[in-house]
């Protein structure tokens, strides 16, 4: 299904943040919004700020504090989608099966291919990070550790028997 | 020094675990077939040693060694260097020179120790196949060959360890008959250095890479942690192989065909993706300044 994404309306509406971390795990599927149609716009300047690097920011029009998402949110990344403005990825928070926010990020154009492939993408949190015990793994993938150092790795706990 | 122990457990589980160290790291296999002869189990440490012995860096008059110094030719040297040395010049060009066993040492000494580990790795799993195993996971420093089952009807788990908390994972693989290499600067301290530029990579924390062969995976590995974030575009386009990479701002991000072995996929979550953008639809026509509101009731 092909969606007709008003790029440059969602670039004056939404208010930027940095994205929130948001807890729960998951949520790595994509909307693809398509192309912008063309002269489908609103015909005013958009005053964006950039969540990325080496972009010149520009105040963004002041907004209603956005919903806070919750611990069920869930956060779903579109594709990039180019403007005249410089290269978007919207984002919608998602509580449920509710929209509770959406965000839109402006990219530095040096990133677009690299944001068009992680599509696929999660935070991974100190506080929410994956422990071996309960993720009931058989062995770790990891840098090449030394000897020396192998000893007080996770691998070294996995690799003892207990009876 | 070896440790070697043995589980039986109900249910037809065997597991018998040997930790060697060898190429300056520990080598841990974990064997679940029942029937295997542990002369198998020597035989694949054997090779290890072997391999070990006559690839060092470390050791001045191994073949890699002289080679290095330009004391012994390519052409001079034995079959299996030959055959490395052939695969790394293959990698170097695949890797569009990001791989490069001249390239990464700040001493310039020629280095092969990183596809070595994974290409004796595959052998000494061969070894074992050879014997008949058919379910255990050899796991060479933290590069992972694992094959078969962990027990009947369960993939192997394997864990991609956490760049910055040594205790925890960022994510884990389920999969049957398959190689998990991992390339990041957390162990060594930024010993991996791009070759086009000299110095290390910024952006990433780690890169791993899935698929058939332990010794390509690495080389892919190691490329794509010095390409740097647009590291997972040219992974993507890997025939065969697929992987994941965990970003300085502590994201993971995974190529598409990674997803198939990502363990928390959740296929639901595609259903949902599209679910929403059916809802989304109508509100992307709209003028501007409702669709906020128009998304939100949706």
């Amino acid at each position: 299904m092909t969606i007709v994404a008003t790029a440059l309306g969602l670039v004056l509406l939404f208010s930027f943040k940095t994205p929130d971390e948001i807890p729960a795990p998951g949520g790595p599927a994509a909307i693809a919004f398509g192309t912008p149609a063309p002269g489908a716009t609103s015909p005013a300047t958009p005053d964006v700020t950039s969540a990325g690097d080496d972009v010149n920011p520009t105040p963004a029009p002041p907004a209603s504090s956005p919903p806070q998402a919750t611990a069920a949110s869930q956060q779903v990344d579109g594709d990039v989608i180019g403007t005249q403005f410089g290269d978007i990825q919207v984002r919608l928070i998602v509580s449920g099966s509710k929209i509770v926010d959406v965000q839109a990020l402006q990219l530095p154009n040096d990133r677009r291919r690299s944001a068009q492939i992680s599509q696929f993408s999660e935070p991974i949190l100190h506080s929410e990070a994956l422990q071996a015990q309960s993720a009931q793994i058989d062995t770790v993938s990891g840098a090449t550790y030394t000897s020396e150092a192998y000893r007080e790795s996770l691998q070294s706990a996995l690799d003892r028997v207990h009876s | 020094m070896a440790t070697s122990s043995t589980l039986s457990g109900s249910g037809g589980l065997s597991r018998r675990i040997r930790v060697e160290q060898i190429m300056g790291t520990a080598m841990s296999l974990d064997l679940r077939d029942r029937s295997i002869a542990p002369a198998a189990v020597d035989a694949a440490f054997d090779h290890l040693r072997d391999i070990d012995m006559r690839f060092s860096t470390w050791k001045t008059e191994s073949e890699i060694s002289r080679l290095g110094r330009g004391e012994l030719s390519a052409e001079k040297c034995s079959p299996d260097v030959r055959v490395v040395l052939e695969q790394c010049e293959r990698l170097r060009a695949v890797t569009h020179g990001f791989f490069d066993i001249r390239g990464h040492r700040p001493d310039g000494r020629l280095d092969p120790s990183g596809f070595v580990k994974g290409w004796a790795a595959e052998s000494a799993a061969g070894i074992l196949a050879a014997a008949g195993a058919r379910n255990f996971c050899l796991n060479a420093g933290g590069d992972v060959i694992a094959r078969g089952e962990s027990e009947p009807g369960r993939p192997w788990r394997i864990g991609v360890r956490h760049p910055e908390l040594p205790d925890r994972l960022a994510t884990v693989i389920e999969a049957r008959d398959v190689a998990v290499a991992t390339s990041g600067g957390y162990e060594r301290g930024d010993h991996i250095i791009d070759p086009h530029t000299g110095r290390p990579p910024s952006g990433l924390l780690s890169v791993t890479v899935v698929g058939p062969d332990l010794s390509e995976a690495d080389a892919y590995a190691t490329a794509a942690f010095a390409m740097g974030p647009g590291g997972l575009t040219w992974l993507d386009s890997l025939g065969g192989y697929d992987g994941c990479m965990i970003t300085a701002e502590r994201r993971l991000v995974w190529t598409p065909g990674f997803a198939r072995f990502k363990a928390d996929s959740d296929p639901s979550d595609i259903g949902r993706a599209m679910d929403l953008r059916a809802r989304i639809a109508p509100c992307m026509r709209r003028n501007a300044p409702a669709v906020t509101e128009c998304l939100r009731q949706r």
